[in-house]
C-alpha cells in the first residue's frame, strides 16, 4: 500500500494530465455536437499544432504561452478552410464521405510533417520547464499547474461564448436542428466552419499547454486522441461539461490504475470504463437522451 | 511512401558525377548492378532508428561504389533496393515478398526484434541471406534458421555482459550500490530484458526493489517517478525507447528524484543519443547505459561519423551498425565471387571479416551470431557521450556513483 502522500500525488498528477486530455476532448465533441462526425484528423492536427509551437519556439524564439496569440487564431482559420474548402465540399451530404476525407486528412499531415521534420523526437527547454510549486512535501510542476487553469478559463470561454454570443447562439440552433437553422437565416456552411475552427484552435491552447513539459514526433497526436474520444463517449457526445469533467475524470483514473497496476496494465482502466458506460448510460454522464 | 530509393543523395551524386570521367574510359560495359535490400522501419514508432539504419547502409554502399564496386564481379556497383517495415513485422514482411520480385541477393536490416523475427523467417523461404543489424531478441537466432547472421550482440550476451561490468564499476568504486529498481516498456524488447535482468541481478548481489513495465508511447511518466522516489533504490537500470526514457529523465529532475548512485540503462534508446545529450544536458549528465557503440580508436568511425552528420543527424548506434552490416555482406559477396544466394551464405557462415567499425574483433558465426560480438558501457559527461568501459576501448574514466 501506498503512503497517502503519493496517492494524493498520483491523484493530482491525474488531474494535470486530465485536464489536456479533457481540452483536447472539448475540441472533439464540439465538432461532433453540431457536424455530428467523428473528426480523424484530431491527432494529427495536435500533432500539427505542437509542431508549429515548436517552430515558433525555435525560430522566433517565441516562449510556448506567447506562441498561443499565432497559434490560436492560425490553427482556428486553417480549421475553418479546411471545412470550408476541403470536408464540406468533399462530403456530398453524407457523413461517411465526411469520415473518410477526415481520416485523409490524418495521413496527409501526419506523413507531410513525417517529411518536414523527420521522425526525430523533439522537445523544447524553457526556463520554466522543470520549475515546481512546493505544496508541504508535494512538487507540482509549474507548466501542468498553469494547464489546469487555462484548460479552466477556456471551458468557461468556451461555454459563455456558446450561451451568450449570436454565433454561439447559431451553433446551438444548428446543432440541434440544421434544417430549421437553415430556414431561420443561418448560414449552416460558416456555422459548420466556425465550430471546425473553434475545435482546432481548441489543439492549439493543448499544443502550448503540453510542450514545456512533453515532447513531439510526428505521431504523438495518436496517443492523446484515443483517450479523447474514450472521454467524448464518457461525457456525452457533444457536452461541454462532459468533456471537462470527463478528461479530469480519466486523468485521475489512469495515474491511480497506473500506480496500483502498472502503467501498461493501468490502460485497462479507462477502457473498462469505456465499454461500462457503453453498456449502462450509452449516452454518457451529461449526453442527453437520445 | 517511396517503395524503392536508389540511396543516391544529391551530395553523393555530386562526387560520383565528379569522379566519372576518370571512370569513364575504362569502363564501358557495367556489370549488372548487385541488389541487396535494406530493411527499415521509417515510418511508425521506431522511425527514428530506422531513418539513421537506412543512412548507415547508404554510407557503406556510397563507400563501397566509389572505390569500385564488387570488385570479384567485375566491379558491379550495389543497388540499394529501400523497403519500409512501417514499424510492424506485417510490413516488414511484405517488403522481403517485394524483394523477392526484385531479385535481391540478401537483404540487411529491421532494426526491431519482432519485424526481424518475422523478417528472416520470410527471407528464408527464398534463402535469401540476411543480415540482422539490431534485432535484440535471442530467439532471432535460435531457431535454426541457415540464412540468418547477426552481426550485433543478442540481449542475453547484452545483459551479462552489461552486468559484469556493472559488478566490475561497482567494485571499483567500493560497492556503494546494493539495490535497484528496473524500468521497462512492455514490449517484447522491454520484458525480455526486465526477465533477463530479474533472473541475473541477485546472483551478482544487487536486490531488484520492483520491477517498473510502462506502454510505448507513455503520455505520462509520473507515476513512475513517484514509485521510484517511494523505493528509493541506489539504481535505476531503464530499457526504454528514446521518448519515454527522456520524459521519465525530465519527470524525475522535476521531482528532484535522483537514484542513490545513478542510471545504469542498458540497451536504452536515449541514453546515448546525442539529441537528449544536448536538449536536456542537466537530466541526461552521468547516466550509463550498455550498449552498441563503434569504436572510437578505429579511424574509419570518425570518418562514418562525419558522413552521417553532415546530413544534419545525430552520431546513433544504428548508423555503425548498418554501415558494418553492408560492409560485412560485401565482403561475402565478394569471397562468394557470385550473387547466388546460396554461396553468399556459405561466405557469411564462414566469414572472418575484421574492417568494420564495431569494438568487436574478426567476425566468427555459431549458428548465425557473430560470437565476439559485444556491448560496450557508455556515460554522458558534459554534455558528450563518452566511452567508459572495458578500459582497452574507453576513451574516459567512469563517474560512479553518478549522482
Amino acid at each position: 500500500m501506498y503512503s497517502p502522500e503519493i496517492l494524493l500525488t498520483a491523484v493530482l498528477n491525474g488531474l494535470m494530465t486530465g485536464s489536456v486530455y479533457a481540452l483536447i476532448a472539448l475540441g472533439l465533441t464540439l465538432v461532433y455536437g453540431v457536424l455530428h462526425i467523428i473528426n480523424f484528423a484530431h491527432g494529427a492536427t495536435l500533432t500539427a499544432a505542437m509542431f508549429a509551437v515548436y517552430v515558433l519556439h525555435g525560430a522566433a524564439g517565441l516562449d510556448p504561452y506567447v506562441a498561443m496569440i499565432v497559434t490560436v487564431p492560425g490553427l482556428f482559420a486553417l480549421g475553418y478552410a479546411v471545412q470550408r474548402l476541403v470536408i464540406g465540399p468533399a462530403s456530398h451530404g453524407d457523413d461517411g464521405n465526411i469520415l473518410l476525407v477526415t481520416l485523409g486528412l490524418a495521413i496527409i499531415i501526419e506523413n507531410a510533417l513525417l517529411a518536414w521534420f523527420r521522425s526525430d523526437t523533439r522537445s523544447i527547454d524553457v526556463p520554466y520547464g522543470f520549475s515546481v510549486i512546493e505544496v508541504g512535501t508535494l512538487f507540482l510542476s509549474l507548466p501542468r499547474v498553469i494547464a489546469v487553469f487555462v484548460v479552466l478559463l477556456v471551458a468557461l470561454l468556451l461555454w459563455l461564448f456558446l450561451a451568450r454570443s449570436t454565433t454561439g447562439q447559431a451553433i446551438r440552433a444548428v446543432a440541434k436542428e440544421k434544417t430549421g437553422a437553415a430556414l431561420v437565416g443561418i448560414d449552416v456552411g460558416h456555422i459548420y466552419a466556425v465550430t471546425f475552427g473553434l475545435g482546432a484552435a481548441c489543439l492549439a491552447v493543448a499544443a502550448s499547454l503540453l510542450m514545456p513539459t512533453f515532447l513531439v514526433n510526428p505521431r504523438i497526436g495518436n496517443a492523446f486522441v484515443l483517450v479523447a474520444f474514450t472521454i467524448v463517449v464518457l461525457g456525452g457526445m457533444g457536452s461541454i461539461a462532459g468533456a471537462l469533467v470527463g478528461g479530469l475524470f480519466i486523468g485521475v483514473v489512469e495515474s491511480l490504475s497506473g500506480l496500483f497496476m502498472g502503467e501498461s496494465l493501468g490502460q485497462i482502466g479507462i477502457f473498462l470504463i469505456f465499454i461500462l458506460v457503453l453498456l449502462f448510460r450509452p449516452t454518457g454522464l451529461f449526453g442527453a437522451k437520445a | 511512401m517511396p517503395k524503392t530509393t536508389s540511396g543516391i543523395r544529391r551530395r553523393s551524386l555530386l562526387a560520383a558525377s565528379a569522379a566519372l570521367p576518370l571512370a569513364a574510359p575504362h569502363v564501358r560495359a557495367q556489370p549488372a548492378a548487385v541488389k541487396i535490400g535494406i530493411i527499415q522501419p521509417v515510418t511508425g514508432a521506431l522511425a527514428q532508428d530506422g531513418e539513421h539504419g537506412r543512412l548507415g547502409a547508404e554510407i557503406a554502399i556510397n563507400e563501397i561504389n566509389r572505390t569500385g564496386g564488387i570488385k570479384a564481379l567485375g566491379g558491379a556497383p550495389i543497388q540499394m533496393v529501400f523497403g519500409d517495415a512501417r514499424s510492424n513485422p506485417e510490413g516488414g514482411v511484405a517488403e522481403v515478398e517485394r524483394m523477392q520480385g526484385e531479385g535481391v541477393v540478401a537483404i540487411v536490416g529491421g532494426f526491431a526484434s519482432p519485424i526481424c523475427l518475422a523478417t528472416t523467417q520470410a527471407a528464408s523461404r527464398y534463402d535469401i541471406p540476411y543480415i540482422v543489424d539490431v534485432g535484440v531478441s535471442d530467439q532471432i537466432t535460435a531457431r535454426g534458421l541457415k540464412n540468418t547472421f547477426r552481426f550485433a550482440p543478442g540481449f542475453g550476451t547484452v545483459t551479462r555482459t552489461a552486468l559484469d561490468n556493472l559488478v566490475a564499476i561497482n567494485d571499483a568504486a567500493g560497492k556503494p550500490a546494493h539495490t535497484a529498481v528496473i524500468v521497462h516498456e512492455d514490449g517484447l524488447f522491454g520484458s525480455g530484458m526486465a526477465r533477463l535482468l530479474n533472473a541475473q541481478l541477485p546472483e551478482r548481489g544487487f536486490r531488484v526493489l520492483e520491477t517498473i513495465a510502462h506502454p510505448t508511447p507513455s503520455r505520462d511518466m509520473s507515476n513512475v517517478a513517484l514509485r521510484i522516489r517511494a523505493l528509493a533504490p541506489d539504481l535505476i537500470i531503464p530499457s526504454s525507447y528514446y521518448g519515454e526514457f527522456v520524459l521519465l529523465a525530465r519527470t524525475m529532475q522535476q521531482q528532484r528524484i535522483r537514484p542513490k548512485v545513478g542510471i545504469y540503462a542498458v540497451l536504452n534508446g536515449a541514453a546515448s543519443n546525442f539529441r537528449f545529450v544536448r536538449e536536456f544536458p542537466e537530466a541526461a549528465n552521468h547516466i550509463m547505459d550498455c550498449n552498441h557503440w563503434a569504436d572510437p580508436r578505429k579511424p574509419k568511425t570518425a570518418e562514418v561519423r562525419a558522413a552521417a552528420e553532415a546530413t544534419g543527424r545525430f552520431w546513433l548506434y544504428n548508423i555503425p551498425l548498418n554501415y558494418s552490416c553492408v560492409r560485412l555482406l560485401a565482403d561475402a559477396i565478394e569471397r562468394a565471387g557470385s550473387t547466388d544466394r546460396v554461396k553468399i551464405i556459405e561466405a557469411l557462415a564462414a566469414s572472418t571479416f575484421a574492417d568494420h567499425i564495431m569494438p568487436y574483433g574478426p567476425t566468427r558465426f555459431e549458428n548465425g551470431q557473430n560470437t565476439g560480438a559485444r556491448p560496450v558501457n557508455t556515460q554522458v559527461q558534459g554534455g558528450d557521450i563518452k566511452l567508459i568501459f572495458p578500459r582497452e576501448f574507453a576513451d574516459a574514466q567512469p563517474v560512479f556513483p553518478a549522482a
